[in-house]
């Protein structure tokens, strides 16, 4: 695979990570297909990595929490491409917090769309990488997922649930010589965080975006994005819980 | 979150705004109705205050390409897209960008903002020439297409108008065909002022050309200088560089630039390189972005920053004045650790375009306090010989002298009070020069 990949499938493709992603491969000549929910900005990064050099790019405006239109999804993007070489899931958001512990509504809401809705797309993308018997599924899922801090624990908690069933896949997949790779950015400066301040740690979507075709490249299982996420957060592991939870972070 | 320009003086605490698109622009202008004026941001590579502001709108996501022609030699992009990434694509098909400044780095709105130039402004002009039209969305949250011949006033204030009308979101520009990646390049050493005036004249029909100058050289050696002349390869090959950078990773400490350092290092340069290195084939981000190598470079002048000074000085009255800003920075002391001069062509129709036919002349100083009432003094041996300032270096001119030098912009003016009524794209620099309808207004500046 590696270099030669020239089927890429992305969903939640208009994301600050995944269009800088989908603009790497584009660099490369690959061919893209895109699913995201604003129209106009599919139609604009179309044009975009048809400009930076990629063959064919094609897109499907959708809301990723109709779960009933995933396998339709998955199935335009392998027939557009004539098969998938790599599967990016990049789509989410980031909730409330503070109003999503008081209505379950609205964390149901953001439990699909950051978990299941995650895992129905996964769900239909095994069934066509295990007929084809090759390529990468990568996820983006977060830091948060690496313990439960009161102050984001709601999409903490729905990453958490994507990195596990990651890590059950990835087994089940690996006889079909198809891989599958778990990335976890910590703080990342998009306009999905905006407003909120920013430090050394945060590191731009362009650097994300490189870690994640190398990675893919590489068939690493679980990255850290960028590597001292992994230190740090294995730091946040390792603090005993009758501690852990008297820290609001 | 702290600001600056490339100069990092001043800096200001600003909130950032990043649109992703034309339709959460026009959102963010509606909400901003009972917010604070704010100005646009592209890459933050103008060196002083031009694109600060309490509240700035930051074209970082606004980086889409929308169409390149590679027939007709054409490309249409965002705002937000950079030179360099311009250059990425079109070299490899034998395309160049007409005008490119003395980095890659700047946005497309930006150089159109500040109608750059470049070593061959004398023969083709700024930035703008080449640019066929622009779509720019005015505080109402109308985005208008303006060009040299459609909503022309619009088009000539906004180029080199410093952000002042409206966002620019997208441009259409023309591009220059190439044979080669490379550049051809010619060293001529002049021992003074006199032979650095007659070396531009007599290679005015030189593509390109751009003279590094020893500011601290005093007496008969005043003026002296390396011109570096250069022509477009034509040898096929057009492929890009891996380029090869390094980083400066913190402050220096300001001391380490000092006259002396300064006057070493000058001097050094212009005796290793004075005997001509003849001919030499360059690739062309080296020739033309230098700087661009060392990342951060604008650190190496320490935690405070430093001014950019540039001004220019029409052909008859040139080599008078710029002797006599090279002796007054000397007698004062004060390092120019790189001084730029360069032969302009004819002026454009652009309100407050920088250049007209003359020679500029690029000083870049430490900031301390002791520098400013020499910069004032400078400002009026510029005015006193009809010169005037680049408003992407300015960081201090005061209003006056502004408007004694670009006597435009009161025509300016009365296209803003068109566009923008309410003052709602303001920066610090607009306040200061007095481009606004309340200037000088409370807010504070750090």
């Amino acid at each position: 695979m590696s270099s030669e990949a020239k089927k890429v499938f992305i969903v939640g493709a208009t994301s600050a990570i995944a269009k800088e992603t989908a603009r790497v491969y584009a660099r490369r000549g690959c061919d893209l297909y895109l699913v995201a929910r604003n129209e106009n900005q599919l139609k604009s990064l179309t044009d975009d990595l048809k400009v930076r050099g990629a063959s064919r790019v094609s897109f499907s405006v959708a809301d990723l929490n109709h779960f009933n239109q995933h396998a339709q999804l998955v199935g335009q993007a392998a027939e557009f491409l004539q098969g998938l070489d790599i599967a990016l899931i990049c789509h989410g958001s980031l909730p409330d917090q503070q109003a999503s512990e008081k209505s379950f509504e609205l964390a149901q809401h953001e439990i699909n769309t950051n978990g299941l809705s995650v895992i129905s797309m996964l769900t239909e993308l095994a069934e066509v990488f295990i007929n084809q018997r090759q390529g990468t599924i990568a996820v983006i899922t977060s830091v948060a997922g690496d313990r439960g801090r009161q102050s984001n624990y709601v999409y903490g908690s729905a990453k958490a649930m994507v990195s596990t069933y990651l890590q059950g896949l990835r087994g089940r997949l690996l006889p079909f010589n198809v891989h599958v790779v778990d990335i976890r950015p910590g703080f990342v400066d998009s306009p999905m965080t905006a407003r909120f301040k920013k430090g050394p740690l945060w590191s731009s979507p362009i650097k994300i975006a490189g870690i994640i075709v190398k990675s893919i490249e590489r068939k690493r299982h679980t990255v850290y994005a960028p590597f001292y996420w992994g230190i740090i957060m294995f730091a946040v592991r390792i603090i005993p819980e009758f501690l852990f939870k008297r820290i609001k972070f | 979150m702290e600001i600056h320009g490339w100069g990092r003086y001043p800096t200001v605490n600003a909130d950032i705004d990043e649109p992703v698109d034309a339709l959460s622009l026009s959102q963010l202008l509606q909400v901003q109705d009972q917010q604070q004026p704010a100005i646009p941001r592209g890459a933050g590579r103008s060196y002083g205050d031009s694109a600060l502001a309490e509240r700035v709108i930051s074209s970082r996501f606004l980086d889409h390409f929308v169409k390149f022609d590679d027939a007709a030699g054409e490309i249409v992009c965002a705002s937000g897209v950079t030179l360099e990434q311009i250059l990425q694509i079109s070299v490899p098909k034998g395309w160049f960008l007409p005008v490119v400044p003395g980095t890659r780095f700047v946005t497309v709105g930006g150089a159109i903002a500040s109608d750059v130039h470049g070593k061959n402004h004398h023969l083709d002009g700024c930035f703008s020439e080449f640019v066929k039209s622009i779509g720019v969305m005015l505080a109402s949250g109308e985005t208008v297409q303006c060009s040299h011949t459609r909503q022309k006033n619009l088009f000539r204030a906004t180029c080199g108008g410093m952000g002042l009308t409206g966002v620019i979101l997208q441009a259409t520009l023309k591009l220059s065909r190439i044979e080669s990646a490379f550049i051809k390049q010619t060293a001529l050493p002049a021992a003074n002022l006199d032979e650095i005036f007659t070396l531009f004249e007599e290679n005015a029909h030189s593509k390109y050309s751009v003279a590094w100058l020893d500011c601290l050289a005093k007496g008969k050696n005043l003026g002296r200088s390396l011109l570096y002349l250069g022509e477009h390869a034509t040898d096929n090959n057009l492929e890009l560089q891996d380029s090869f950078s390094v980083s400066v990773p913190f402050h220096s400490p300001g001391f380490l630039l000092n006259k002396y350092s300064i006057g070493v290092f000058n001097s050094g340069y212009f005796n290793l390189n004075k005997r001509g290195n003849g001919d030499k084939q360059l690739h062309y981000e080296n020739y033309f972005f230098p700087l661009d190598r060392i990342h951060h470079w604008n650190r190496l002048y320490g935690r405070k920053g430093f001014l950019q000074y540039q001004f220019v000085i029409p052909t008859e009255t040139a080599k008078e004045g710029i002797s006599s800003v090279l002796r007054e920075v000397s007698n004062k002391g004060k390092g120019s650790f790189l001084t730029v001069l360069k032969k302009m062509g004819q002026q454009n129709k652009n309100f407050l375009s920088f250049p007209l036919d003359g020679y500029t002349l690029a000083l870049d100083f430490k900031y301390e306090q002791s520098l400013l009432p020499l910069l004032d003094r400078l400002d009026e041996i510029v005015l006193a010989h009809d010169g005037k300032f680049y408003l992407a270096k300015d960081a201090r001119m005061n209003e006056q002298t502004f408007k004694q030098a670009y006597p435009e912009w009161e025509k300016f003016m009365k296209v803003r009070n068109q566009v923008d009524p309410d003052d709602r794209f303001t920066s610090l620099q607009a306040r200061r020069l007095g481009l606004v309808s309340a200037p000088n207004g409370d807010r504070h500046v750090q």
